[in-house]
């Protein structure tokens, strides 16, 4: 383990907002870091909780959510029924002990091409920071199957 | 206690109600639901301190519902449960008939909805003292202790489902757990699979639930379950100024928003 660690990250993000920023992004050629995958849905709001803890469960070390700002959505409310939803959400975690500082939440819209690289960086910059979510991962038994598999 | 036997008899010698779910002798020191069909039997309904289920969670059970149209012997557990079930259009007004029940045993007389709303104002369902405790003692944890307490408490789960039979909101016919494409729940009962299955219940009874506790009771490992959605009961009402279950025609406080909802986690 000489090698820096680099936190995989997965980023759920709108079609509308979010991900027409991250192309902006691209388009504007501005660099950012590449540990990120991106994942697009309709809206925000179809962002089902039960699909971020499928993330950690596959070996995510941080996660960030991103959708159009509050009024922008595309279906009008989808943004303000997932913001509800994440503020509960985010509680349970933080209840049962999950570390809630590896997801971020984000109101990206398609303009902000630099804002999307400046959150990319500076949340995989924590993430870096946090480490491997060794806790997760060891519930997942991620590591395990490794073993296993090497025989 | 005779007065609900009284308007039992009555109901089913007319042929208002078919059947009157109320509590009876069971084995042992406990009391257990009954089912009553025959007015000659409404003497075997009793009420004592230990009769504490929640009955509410029979009245959408399809095995019920073909009995015919049903009275409740109604704790105020049940009364906040139906109160639920109505706001999410599971039951109409007039749909059963509700026999109404003090904690100590007395009779009262709620006709329709909006009597069990007006009832249940004059009531305090706030969280009890002990849950308070608990949920102090939870929230003082460091994140790590949080999580290996949970973990712990989980990794005697063997997900026989008892606690969502036990819920009067687990109603839906087919539940995401038993969704296998995809499949959301791993089917085993290890490590991620339970705690992946205690997070979804919570979530999905989140601004639902109404604090009975039978999750907890139903239990056979006693896992304190409930906290999970205790803690939902008090992130409701402090986030949204809601107390669940009050009001037949109440509006589900993650199916609507405000413009100015808290957002001060959001970057
Ligand atoms: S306490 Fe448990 S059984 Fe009662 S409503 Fe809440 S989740 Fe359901
Ligand atoms: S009743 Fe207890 S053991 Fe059974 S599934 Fe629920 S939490 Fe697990």
């Amino acid at each position: 383990m000489s090698e820096k660690f680099e936190p995989k990250v997965v980023a759920f993000v709108c079609n509308w907002c979010t991900y027409a920023g991250a192309d902006l992004t691209g388009t504007s050629r501005i660099k950012y870091a590449p540990n990120v995958k991106i994942i697009r849905f309709p809206c925000t709001g179809r962002i089902d909780f039960m699909l971020l803890m499928k993330a950690f469960a596959n070996g995510a070390d941080g996660i960030i959510v991103s959708g159009c700002h509050p009024n922008d959505c595309h279906y009008s409310t989808g943004n303000f029924h997932a913001r509800r939803r994440w503020m509960v959400f985010k509680s349970m975690l933080e209840f049962m002990g999950v570390d809630t500082r590896r997801i971020v939440f984000s109101w990206v819209s398609a303009a902000e091409g630099a804002k999307w690289a400046q959150l990319v960086n500076t949340s995989v910059e924590e993430f870096r920071k946090l480490g491997s979510y060794d806790a997760y991962k060891q519930v997942a038994k991620l590591n395990i199957e490794k073993e296993v598999f090497n025989g | 206690m005779d007065d609900i036997r009284k308007k039992a008899k009555e109901l089913l010698e007319n042929k208002t109600v078919q059947v009157v779910i109320g509590y009876g002798k069971g084995s042992g020191e406990e009391a257990r639901a009954i089912f009553v069909r025959d007015a000659a039997k409404t003497d075997q309904l009793i009420f004592d301190e230990t009769c504490l289920q929640n009955l509410a969670v029979y009245i959408l059970k399809h095995e019920v519902k073909h009995l015919g149209k049903i009275a409740i012997v109604a704790t105020s557990s049940v009364l906040r449960s139906i109160m639920i079930l109505a706001s999410e259009q599971q039951l109409k007004d007039g749909d059963l008939v509700v026999l109404g029940i003090t904690s100590d045993g007395k009779y009262i007389d709620l006709p329709n909805f909006k009597a069990i709303e007006d009832y249940l104002a004059t009531l305090n369902v706030s969280i009890t003292d002990k849950e308070k405790e608990l949920l102090k003692m939870i929230d003082a944890m460091t994140m790590e202790e949080r999580w290996a307490w949970w973990q712990n408490e989980f990794s005697k789960c063997f997900k026989c489902y008892a606690c969502r039979s036990a819920c009067p909101m687990c109603y839906c016919p087919k539940c995401t757990t038993d969704s296998n494409q995809p499949q959301w729940i791993p089917v085993a009962s290890h490590q991620l699979g339970n705690m992946e299955w205690h997070l979804m219940r919570a979530m999905h009874l989140a601004g639902r639930c109404i604090n009975c506790g039978e999750c907890a009771k139903a239990c056979p490992m006693d896992i304190p379950l409930n906290l999970l959605t205790y803690k939902m009961i008090d992130e409701m009402n402090a986030n949204f100024g809601v107390t669940v279950g009050m009001k037949p025609d109440a509006v589900f406080a993650l199916s609507t928003f405000k413009n100015e909802d808290k957002e001060n986690f959001i970057r």
